[in-house]
């Protein structure tokens, strides 16, 4: 534990990506496969289930520091992370730490799972004040689940790799899947002979890169080595059919089991050893693709009903080929791929499996053309694919590109603050907007990004300056900022106060030229909501 | 009896005497508490200040301004209140104001923090009336390391840093707490430079008396200095910029109470964080406030509500100032620690 405690922190105080990795590569030579598979499992980001209850950690954290429960909600609203806050607060003891880190998660901390309150408590608070801050700090980070420590799973791939001479690829893949943290695991990782292929193994996505909006797309090159799609807001999703057994995982590599019975039930029709890649969509039965709203009601339900299912009747919408008959295709070029995959579609007859349209052209104004009809279709503009290109491992420029197109934007009036977490915990950087209606504010959307960091300062000390009211963290503060926000959809929502849905709102500007008055009105908010949302074209 | 301070809009006032405790803009008369800008501020006809703070603030100030200096401990009668300076600990010359009038006492304590620091006098507890206090770091988050390990801490990096071929960058506040920082450093690693800004605060620490060691201004090194090994004391807002280029290959740290959180530290990309303050820290604030045993506790700069809301609780009598309503001038939390004081207004 103690040599993870320290991995943390040489992760956590330096910003080099190359000093990260290296101080992973050292960790991995030294530390046991039993350790090493745990430490794996959360530097990639997995949790335990969860543990105690947070509520329970607040309450004894605010018992053991000897202060009132308000004061530790203070503080945390102050620190902006619990873990943090709680071994800040709790007084310190110079002791040791011992037990490796597979002990501590397997023998003392998942047993606290199950354990009554009281039982529960004893050991809690013991481990706080037997181990040094930085330690504790992170057995509470392993608790409380919010282990974020500026590693992506890229980095943690790159690490596994240089340290086992294997190639990341084989690394990415490996790690893909219901990998678990066992000793056997870390070994498999670093297994030379790399003919392994479980069955529910998903291959890492390509990702495509966006063209600048304002920019012009010929500049890619010639429009010929190019096709083009539709590009959906659904769930990304790859479709494995192998030994019988269907898997759909999401970008975010989640198996998602049982979520979409139609789609599963339409993948037995594929032969055994395909792998397809694609977009999970709400569609109607013309084919007509549903606004991701309707697509929402169906995330994150683990039971899913008839009249649900009815309602909203999912497709997976397939784009490529990533394996037939077993075999790897992602190094065949696109043209290749997508040949191999319609003539496998127009073998399985399913209402619920489709292949995307291509969309035909003789130049790049062609699509500009079409790009211009995506609204109207819940299309958020145009993928581009070269056509020659091999399917890539993760973000590589070049291959994929996403068209989309122009956000709307909408001026808006800074109403409600409050400060973020991590990075920006102690910083007030998570706002709220509000448009006119007649002479009064509405709340309508709220957005957490898009100001530099010397933007985020200056309006941190506005806030801090301009507070009318404050109810808990959040603070109300003077309208006189106007930011211009984008979203990519707007939805008409009977939860909200504004009558509205905003799809991923951010900040484009601080409209410095611009007083509250000069603001956007809901009216003109109401404007921009497709005229019809049921789906039906033009 | 009524007290003897109010709180204005230009900052505490006492019409007694009719003099202004470091006001945030012009008066006839400030009393000032040290030498930080946003506590000695330009514009003001006359200038009342403890005498080790002298050669400080003559360097900061108007040459026009009219001072007159104090010993630690001096009274000196202003209206038929006596007037005192006693050590605030906060930085050399920092000083809590004494204010007693018919038997009445009050102390604003400007900034302080307890416990040693080489380059000043320690804070001393002074029994009152009424007690003025900062509350900048009044979370029970904020507990200070003992400030040897962390001045081992920083010489360690430093010496980690020679190996590595690199040069160290150390940022602190330009007087007061680089100075603080270059007492506890180990002039056997390697060369010491500094700043400008931070160079002429040497100065006038050295010309008040208090032993720092060698230091050299990055100006005056040769053109074919080799920067690794050595030790850069900077201000904050040098970090990033071009002016870091001429050191090579860099390893940056930030000096300051803030560095006990872990978002402002990564927030600013700095390499390390030393958590150093020269403010009060959850406990000592309340020890401070114990030991000064007041009547009525007015808390400023800073966590207020909260502090006062804490001293309530506990039976004492304490007010909030300026609960939202920070005055531009104040410190709290906006990183001025960590922005230095370029951040004018």
């Amino acid at each position: 534990m103690k040599l993870f405690a320290e991995l943390y922190q040489l992760l956590d105080s330096t910003t080099r990506t190359n000093a990260k990795i290296s101080a992973m590569v050292d960790y991995f030579g030294r530390a046991d496969a039993a350790d090493a598979a745990w430490a794996i499992h959360f530097l990639s980001g997995q949790k335990l289930r969860r543990l105690v209850p947070t509520k329970l950690l607040r309450q004894w954290a605010a018992e053991e520091a000897d202060i009132p429960p308000w004061l530790f909600e203070e503080s945390y609203s102050s620190v902006g992370d619990l873990a943090e806050t709680i071994s800040l607060v709790v007084p310190e003891q110079q002791l040791e730490t011992t037990g490796s880190l597979r002990e501590w998660v397997e023998d003392r901390l998942q047993v606290l799972r199950g354990m009554d309150e009281e039982a529960q408590r004893k050991i809690v608070t013991d481990i706080w004040r037997q181990n040094p801050a930085h330690v504790r700090f992170v057995i509470l980070k392993l608790i409380t689940g919010a282990f974020r420590v500026g590693v992506s799973k890229r980095l943690v791939t790159r690490a596994l790799a240089e340290h086992s001479g294997i190639s990341a690829e084989v690394i990415a893949h490996r790690l893909m899947g219901t990998w678990t943290p066992t000793p056997e695991s870390f070994l498999r990782l670093s297994n030379p002979d790399i003919g392994d292929a479980v069955a529910s193994q998903p291959y890492p996505f390509c990702l495509a890169h966006a063209i600048d909006r304002d920019s012009n797309p010929n500049e890619l090159g010639n429009f010929s080595d190019f096709a083009a799609e539709w590009k959906w807001d659904g769930i990304r999703g790859q479709l494995i059919r192998r030994n019988s057994q269907t898997f759909v995982w999401s970008r975010g590599e989640e198996l998602m089991e049982n979520r979409w019975p139609e789609v599963e039930a339409a993948a037995a029709l594929l032969p055994s050893g395909t792998v397809l890649d694609g977009e999970i969509l709400a569609t109607q039965a013309d084919g007509i693709v549903l606004p991701f709203a309707q697509l929402q009601r169906r995330i994150n339900r683990k039971n899913i009903g008839r009249k649900l299912l009815l309602e909203v009747p999912v497709v997976f919408h397939a784009f490529d080929l990533l394996e037939q008959d077993e075999k790897d295709l992602r190094p065949l070029p696109w043209q290749e791929r997508r040949n191999r995959l319609q003539q496998l579609m127009s073998q399985v007859q399913h209402p619920q499996l489709k292949i995307t349209d291509l969309i035909p052209a003789e130049c790049w104004e062609d699509w500009a053309k079409t790009r211009t009809q995506s609204r109207e279709r819940h299309s958020e503009g145009l993928m581009l694919k070269r056509v020659d290109a091999a399917y890539d491992v993760g973000r590589v420029r070049g291959t994929w590109w996403k068209w989309k197109v122009e956000p709307y934007t909408i001026d808006a009036v800074l109403i409600y603050a409050q400060k973020g977490h991590g990075k920006r915990s102690n910083l007030f950087s998570d706002y709220t907007f509000a448009v006119w209606k007649g002479d009064q504010l509405v709340p309508f959307a709220k957005a957490y990004s898009g100001l530099s960091n010397s933007e985020l300062r200056k309006v941190d000390r506005f806030v801090r300056q301009n507070t009318t009211e404050a109810f808990g963290p959040v603070r109300s503060v003077q309208p006189e900022l106007v930011m211009e926000l984008a979203f990519e959809g707007l939805q008409a929502s009977t939860r909200h106060k504004s009558g509205i849905a905003t799809r991923f709102p951010r900040i484009t500007r601080w409209r410095h030229d611009k007083g509250a008055k000069d603001a956007n009105t809901l009216d003109d908010v109401l404007d921009l909501l497709p005229k019809s949302s049921s789906g039906d074209t033009p | 009896m009524s007290e003897l301070l109010q709180q204005t809009n230009r900052g505490f006032y006492c019409p007694q005497g009719d003099f202004h405790i470091d006001p945030h803009r012009p008066v006839d008369r400030a009393v000032v508490t040290h030498a930080h800008t946003d506590h000695a501020r330009w514009g003001s006809r006359r200038y009342l200040a403890a005498s080790p703070s002298e050669h400080l603030l003559r360097m900061r100030m108007s040459p026009e301004a009219e001072f007159q200096f104090a010993d630690y401990g001096q009274t000196i009668s202003i209206g038929g209140v006596a007037v005192s300076f006693h050590p605030a600990g906060h930085m050399l010359g920092s000083a809590q104001v004494r204010l007693e009038y018919r038997g009445r006492v009050e102390v604003v304590t400007g900034d302080y923090k307890l416990g040693s620091d080489a380059t000043c006098q320690s804070w001393q507890p002074l029994r009152c009336h009424l007690l003025v206090t900062e509350s900048t770091f009044g979370l029970p988050v904020y507990r200070w390391p003992d400030q040897q390990s962390v001045f081992a801490a920083i010489n360690q990096w430093w010496r980690d840093n020679r190996e590595r071929e690199q040069c160290s960058v150390l940022y602190g506040y330009a007087v007061g707490k680089s100075q603080r920082i270059i007492a506890g450093l180990d002039p056997e690693i390697g060369p010491i430079y500094c700043h400008g800004a931070v160079e002429k605060g040497n100065e006038a620490y050295r010309q008040t008396g208090v032993h720092l060691p060698p230091t050299m201004h990055t100006a005056k090194a040769e053109k074919s200095q080799r920067w690794a090994g050595a030790m850069v004391v900077a201000v904050p807002s040098a970090h990033g910029t071009p002016w870091l280029k001429r050191f090579g290959k860099t390893s940056t740290a930030m000096a300051s109470g803030w560095m006990a959180i872990r978002g402002p530290r990564r927030r600013r990309s700095f390499d390390r964080g030393f958590v150093l303050s020269d403010h009060v820290d959850w406990p000592s604030l309340l020890a401070a406030v114990d030991a000064c045993d007041p009547e009525t506790v007015w808390v400023t700069h800073g966590y207020t509500a909260v502090v006062a809301r804490y001293l309530k609780d506990k039976g004492r009598n304490a007010i909030s100032l300026d609960r939202w309503q920070r005055s531009a001038s104040d410190q709290e939390d906006r990183e001025a620690d960590t922005n230095g004081e370029e951040q004018s207004e």
